[in-house]
Formats: C-alpha cells, sequence, structure tokens
C-alpha cells in the first residue's frame, strides 16, 4: 500500500522507512530538550526542537537517522535542533554505522534565533565532511511539504548522495524571498508550475543535483535509500575538479536564461515541454548522460 | 574598512592583490612567507559565478601550492536572491566552493577568515564559517536578519526582541554577539598583522565553536546537547 512520504510526520517517515520497530531515538521527546530561546521569546516550543535522531536499520544495517519536523517551526534550524545533527554526525564518526540518513524537511536557518541557527548549520557542514572523510556516507532524502532550503539546502549538497520526491523541491532561497527582493516579474511565488520547475524534484534529478527520483511513498524512498546506502561519494581532489568542470559547463550552457524549460531543451532532455506532466517513471529516463561519478 | 586599506594594513602597500569585478585573489608575503588571498568585495552577493570562481581559486591553490595558508576576506550581503541562480542549483555551487574550502584544510592548508566589512547569512556560510577560524573587525556586520525585519516574519515587537538581545546573543545581529557565541574566533584589533600571526599559530584545526560558545556564555546549549547525543543510551 502507497504511503505518502511527503503527508507523514518526521517519526512515522522514520518507522514506516526503517525495519520495523528497530527505531532507538536519542534524546527523546520525553527528555524534553527544548529551546530556551523560543520560550524567552513566548513561542511554543517542541520537546524534541523539531528533530528526531536515533539509530535503526534498514534491510538488517544499522543506520544512524535523523528527521526534521516540517510542522514544527517549518524544520528550521535552531541551537538545540542544530546540536542534535552535530552530535548526531559526530557520533556516527565514532561508532560507524554503514550509512547516516538525513530525512531533510526545512526552510533553513531558524529566525527566531538565527544567529545561533546559523552558526549551528555551518557546524553541521563541517561534521557532514567530517564523517565522509571517514567513508560513513550521508544520505539525504528530501519529499516533505516545506522542501528544503536555505542552509539546509546547502547541507544537502554538502552529503554523499541526495535522493528526491517529484513533490520534493530543493533550493537555497524561496520564491518569497525572491520576490520580496526583485519583484514579481523576478520570481512569480504564486505561479507554483514556475515554482515547481524551479526548484522540485524532477528538475533537480534532470540536472543531476538528485541521484534519484521517487514518488512520494516511503516504501520508494526505502528502496532508493538501500540501492544508494552503498555508493559513497568521496571527496579528493580530483573529485573536487570533476564537480567544478560540470557545474562550470552548466554554468556556460545556461547562460541567459531564466525558465527550466529552457533550460531542459539545452540539456538535452527530449521534449522538455512534457516534464511537468509526466510520472516518475517515464522521466527517469530523459535525464541527460552526467559524467560516471565514481 | 576598504579592502585596499585593509591590505595595506596586512600585507603593506605593494600587497599586489587585485580585485576583479567583486573577486579578489593573489598571493602575498607574509612573514616573508607566501600566501594566498581570495576574498569578495562591495558586499558581493555571492550567485553561482562567483561561488564558482572562489572555488576555482581554491581548487587552483590545492593543486599548485600545497600547504599555502589562505586567507579568506568576506564582505558579501549573502546569497544572490534570483531564479537564474536558484535554477542552476546555486545550493550546489555554495557546497562545493564549501568542499573546496573544507578539502584546503584537510589537505594541510592553513584556513583563516575575516569578515573586514559583512557577512550574511547564505553567502557567509560556504567561506568564512568553513574556515579552520573566521575572525572580524570590530566594526563589521554579522547577521542573518536585521531586528526590524525579524519582528516582521517572527510577529514580536522589535523592542522585545531588543530588550531581549542585552542578555541573549542568539537574538541580536553583531560581531559581539557571533564572538560570543563561538561563530567567530575574536575580534583584529590595532595591530592587524600582528592578530593575522596570532591566528595562523593559534587557530583551532578542528571544529571548537560549540564549546567555545558555551565558555563565553553565548550560546550555551549546543555543546552540552551534542554531548549528550554523544552519551545517550
Amino acid at each position: 500500500m502507497n504511503l505518502s512520504y511527503s503527508e507523514c510526520s518526521a517519526r512515522e517517515r522514520l518507522a514506516a522507512l526503517l525495519d520495523a520497530g528497530s527505531f532507538h531515538e536519542w534524546l527523546p521527546p520525553q527528555a524534553r530538550i527544548t529551546s530556551p530561546h523560543l520560550a524567552q521569546l513566548g513561542v511554543p516550543s517542541s520537546f524534541d526542537d523539531g528533530v528526531a535522531i536515533g539509530r535503526g536499520r534498514l534491510a538488517g544495517q544499522d543506520v544512524f537517522v535523523a528527521a526534521q519536523e516540517g510542522a514544527f517551526m517549518g524544520g528550521g534550524v535552531g541551537e538545540v535542533h542544530g546540536a542534535k545533527l552535530v552530535g548526531l554526525l559526530r557520533r556516527a564518526q565514532r561508532e560507524r554505522p554503514r550509512a547516516v540518513l538525513l530525512l531533510a524537511e526545512s526552510g533553513g536557518v531558524r529566525l527566531h534565533e538565527a544567529n545561533a541557527g546559523l552558526i549551528g548549520v555551518s557546524e553541521v557542514m563541517r561534521a557532514v565532511f567530517d564523517l565522509r572523510a571517514t567513508g560513513v556516507p550521508v544520505l539525504v532524502l528530501i519529499g516533505g511539504a516545506n522542501g528544503c532550503f536555505g542552509g539546509m539546502g546547502l547541507v544537502a549538497r554538502c552529503a554523499d548522495r541526495v535522493i528526491i520526491s517529484d513533490v520534493g523541491r530543493l533550493a537555497m532561497s524561496g520564491p518569497e524571498v525572491i520576490e520580496a527582493s526583485h519583484g514579481v516579474e523576478e520570481f512569480d511565488a504564486r505561479d507554483r508550475a514556475l515554482v515547481w520547475r524551479t526548484t522540485g524534484g524532477k528538475h533537480r534529478y534532470l540536472l543531476g543535483d538528485a541521484d534519484a527520483l521517487v514518488d512520494d511513498d516511503v516504501a520508494a524512498f526505502r528502496q532508493a535509500a538501500l540501492d544508494w546506502l552503498d555508493r559513497p561519494r568521496p571527496l579528493d581532489l580530483a573529485a573536487l575538479e570533476a564537480e567544478h568542470t560540470l557545474l562550470a559547463e552548466r554554468q556556460r550552457q545556461a547562460q541567459g536564461c531564466d525558465d527550466a524549460r529552457e533550460l531542459w531543451q539545452r540539456l538535452g532532455v527530449p521534449e522538455p515541454a512534457s516534464v511537468p506532466d509526466l510520472e516518475v517513471a517515464a522521466l527517469r529516463p530523459l535525464r541527460p548522460a552526467l559524467p560516471e561519478t565514481p | 574598512m576598504h579592502w585596499n586599506e585593509l591590505a595595506t594594513a596586512l600585507f603593506g602597500p605593494d600587497h599586489g592583490l587585485q580585485a576583479e569585478g567583486a573577486l579578489i585573489t593573489g598571493t602575498v608575503s607574509f612573514d616573508g612567507q607566501p600566501m594566498a588571498v581570495i576574498g569578495t568585495i562591495d558586499h558581493a552577493p555571492i550567485g553561482v559565478e562567483l561561488a564558482l570562481r572562489q572555488a576555482r581559486a581554491v581548487l587552483d591553490l590545492m593543486a599548485q601550492h600545497p600547504g599555502r595558508p589562505l586567507l579568506l576576506l568576506v564582505d558579501t550581503q549573502g546569497q544572490q536572491l534570483r531564479r537564474h541562480d536558484e535554477l542552476l542549483g546555486i545550493n550546489r555551487a555554495m557546497a562545493h566552493l564549501a568542499a573546496c574550502v573544507d578539502q584546503a584544510r584537510r589537505r594541510g592548508h592553513r584556513v583563516i577568515a575575516l569578515v573586514y566589512d559583512q557577512a550574511l547569512s547564505g553567502g557567509f556560510l560556504a567561506t568564512g564559517l568553513m574556515a579552520d577560524a573566521c575572525y572580524a573587525l570590530p566594526a563589521a556586520e554579522i547577521r542573518v536578519m536585521r531586528l526590524p525585519a525579524m519582528a516582521r516574519v517572527t510577529k514580536i515587537a522589535e523592542e522585545r526582541l531588543q530588550a531581549l538581545s542585552q542578555s541573549n546573543p542568539v537574538f541580536a545581529p553583531g560581531v559581539a554577539n557571533y564572538v560570543a557565541m563561538g561563530g567567530i574566533q575574536g575580534l583584529w584589533e590595532g595591530d592587524l598583522a600582528a592578530a593575522l600571526r596570532q591566528a595562523l599559530q593559534t587557530a583551532p584545526r578542528e571544529d571548537q565553536r560549540a564549546a567555545l560558545g558555551a565558555e563565553r556564555a553565548g550560546r550555551r546549549c549546543a555543546a552540552p546537547v551534542i554531548q549528550q547525543v554523544l552519551d545517550a543510551a
């Protein structure tokens, strides 16, 4: 039976993604580790500060997991929230699970405690790189209603692999922020089709910013996580040069291009106009060949 | 401070650094040793292009001059807020830049960052905050958001935020607050060259910012929470 990933809460996702009953949470809600800053502001807090972390099993293999709760402040990263992620990544360095799965759903830095959130996100980024350097891969799963934006959009691309659904979104600044800054002509945040083809899962997959595109189904995410579990992306000078070549070439191809349909055309996607209407399975073969990644 | 004034204070009038568009790159001599400098000027927004240009400079440094120290000069208004950049995947370009800076550290380059003017959110994440340690000039400005904007977004009165920020650095912008939170290692005052010399010798190679934030009482939760996760049964 299809269980919508986007409609699940963070803990529902973990329960359905991992082997049944295998999730063991660290600093669970019962521990009541909340944000003192929200309390000071008189804003309701959450007993897990919006993220569940712990260990579990995926087809019998030990993994560490974190799931951000989009329903709490849009998954925004505050001081405690960020520290839980950093703690998980550092613990993974010590205990070396098969992989770390980050179920990201976040608008980025939590603006109520923005300074601490910004530093926290940078600590997460460094912890991700530290962990990758030891050979434990980090996989980011994106398919929540709030997407994966801001600092978490950066974190996602600091990881080894990204798995996204067709209703997932991955970007830096939200359309509303861009519209507020440069006007509705720059980015009409209410034009849903435009928003989806600029930040949505299909676009990210076609560009190679996501390794896997899946349906909005927890079982599909589980299968994709298993498929990519043993494919770390080691970072060395050669890998960074390859990434640079790819990004520089893309920038060259996209010169003067502001719309995804035009960009897909230039990148050689067959029938780019049909992309928004295609099912996931029909879209996957349309991705232009990407350079071989290790 | 203007970047040229800063470069002169650090490396003398013949520093040899040049700006090309919003980017400064070059090699200076510091205490008789070569040092690479990469920086942005005029509060440059970091878009795909500027992220890639900086990444290119870091990659060239690693390939051509293994081990040479790197000074990152930070002045940015944040990430470029354009649809074109989002379409291209600005987050991937910035993550690539962050990965390059991280890789330089890992390969033994000393990486010191200095916020000499302005450091805002996204643009800061990919460079200054990825260094061994990030410092700031006292007159620099570091923030995600100004208080009036934060008041609008959070629907909390600006006066209240202002009052709370007197005792809690998490709420208000400012370099002193970032020092208290451990995000900024320290301020460079007086003899800037001496401050750089000191940084090259003492900047931590591991990420100790959470511990620093606890020690300085500006970010009290991060370090204990990290420890609790490490210790949890």
